[in-house]
């Protein structure tokens, strides 16, 4: 799956704290650093695959640890709405 | 010692609205149009309050649409780096006007609903026609490609219908519905004999939203704010006064919360004249509740202090005419059978319509 930002949610700097932010409506996630890489990797073109692949190849750590994390991070951004596929 | 940053700013822009729902969140003693800010006040508040560290603005009323400057007040606020949410009533809104406050950045709308049906919706909320321009604004909303939530503002006569509620939002291609049962302060409180819901009720809409949550899990997210006459902890009332949030009212009164000029005898200071972040950090209304040491017993010194900050500083002035009073709601405060008593008398149905010159 290629995941995207649903509508009206976008990463975004919070200048007065010094941190990433997820915009959602009415609502705002803080990331952990994990989740912050995968976000910022989020652009509607990569898909779950190529992000897992980017990750593994930045941490040097093996794939099918990096895909696990990723997709239960994903399943969660899903089901809070932040992300669709 | 410096507070933190306030996380969102409500900003009411104005007290007038097509709508008379007797739960209305604004104050008794409604602004008349002549004491609104104007565009360029709003505007400069708006970059006041993103440089105190505001992330996000939620546009609200009254109906903020019932100004003819909406779509430059929503620029205004997204120039100014906000997040702009525009809480609305849908009944105002037509093709070109969502096109325009989307051209101008809207991020999101938030669309209330009185009821699942025209006839009780109408009702309620006091205005004929209002439900199929709802429909019709859902229906704007979405094909200018901008997330909806569905507001549905809950209570005793309209808590049966909660399913074809939450398929409304489902029917409106709504991500996301609120389930907000009323609070009582104002308007509502007046009114609360007519909208408060039986143990029963609560108790069924609660395994509603539970079951539908696990049904839609994906596809709608339910946000549930529960009535806290039932509850025997108080809600963290604004996540504590005067911590993460700010309100504005259309004079430019600077408020720790929306319903705080319901607390008699309290002053505001104005977003015309003080600027945000001083009126933020050291303004005695905003000072006067921070934290914990205003407190009494039985917070003093509870472990749930830094839980629910005591609960709801408006809710405690209503019902017991002390506003540094523990909130009635939790179990432990000397009060609480208040609230048992409400319930045992409310069963009315008549209501007491939101009108600029109501008679009480």
């Amino acid at each position: 799956m290629t995941p995207r930002f649903a509508p009206g949610v976008r990463l975004q700097h919070d200048q007065a704290r010094d941190r990433w932010i997820v915009m959602a409506p009415e609502r705002m996630f803080i990331p952990d650093e994990i989740a912050l890489e995968v976000l910022r990797l989020i652009d509607g073109e990569r898909d779950e695959i190529a992000i897992v692949e980017t990750l593994a190849e930045k941490f040097a750590a093996p794939a099918p640890v990096i895909a696990a994390d990723v997709r239960t991070m994903l399943d969660d951004l899903i089901n809070r709405g932040a992300i669709v596929k | 010692m410096t507070p933190a940053a306030p996380l969102a700013l409500l900003a009411e822009l104005t007290h007038r609205c097509p709508l008379r729902c007797p739960y209305c969140s604004n104050p008794m003693a409604l602004a008349r149009a002549a004491a609104e800010m104007t565009t360029e006040e709003w505007a400069r508040i708006f970059r006041e309050a993103a440089a105190l560290g505001c992330l996000q603005v939620h546009l609200s009323g009254g109906e903020p649409t019932a100004r003819r400057d909406i779509v430059e007040i929503t620029a205004a606020a997204r120039t100014a780096g906000l997040y702009t949410n525009l809480i609305t009533a849908g009944v105002l809104l037509d093709a070109g006007l969502v096109e325009r406050l989307k051209a101008a950045g809207l991020d999101h709308v938030q669309l209330s609903v009185q009821d699942a049906q025209e006839g009780g919706a109408e009702r309620i909320g006091g205005m004929k026609g209002a439900h199929a321009r709802k429909a019709m604004a859902a229906r704007l909303v979405r094909a200018a490609g901008l997330p909806l939530t569905l507001n549905a503002v809950v209570h005793r006569q309209n808590l049966q219908n909660l399913p074809e509620l939450i398929a409304l939002a489902l029917e409106w291609n709504a991500a996301r519905i609120e389930v907000a049962h009323v609070q009582y302060y104002g308007w509502a409180l007046e009114n609360r004999d007519a909208l408060l819901p039986t143990r029963e009720q609560l108790d069924t809409a609660t395994a509603i939203v539970k079951a539908a949550r696990a049904e839609h899990l994906g596809r709608l997210v339910i946000d549930y704010v529960v009535p806290d006459y039932h509850a025997s902890r108080p809600k963290p009332c604004m996540g504590g006064w005067g911590q993460r949030f700010l309100a504005i009212a259309p004079g430019g009164e600077v408020l720790p919360c929306h319903a705080a000029q319901s607390i008699t005898g309290m002053v505001f200071a104005n977003a015309r004249d003080q600027p945000l972040a001083a009126i933020w950090a050291d303004d005695p209304a905003f000072q006067v509740f921070r934290g914990t040491g205003w407190m009494p017993a039985p917070c003093r010194g509870c472990e749930h202090a830094e839980r629910d900050w005591g609960g709801c500083r408006c809710q405690a002035f209503a019902l017991t005419g002390d506003a540094a009073a523990t909130d009635p709601a939790c179990a432990l405060s000397p009060h609480h059978h208040l609230l048992a008593e409400a319930l045992a008398e409310a069963g009315s149905e008549s209501f007491l319509y939101r009108e600029f010159s109501a008679r009480r």
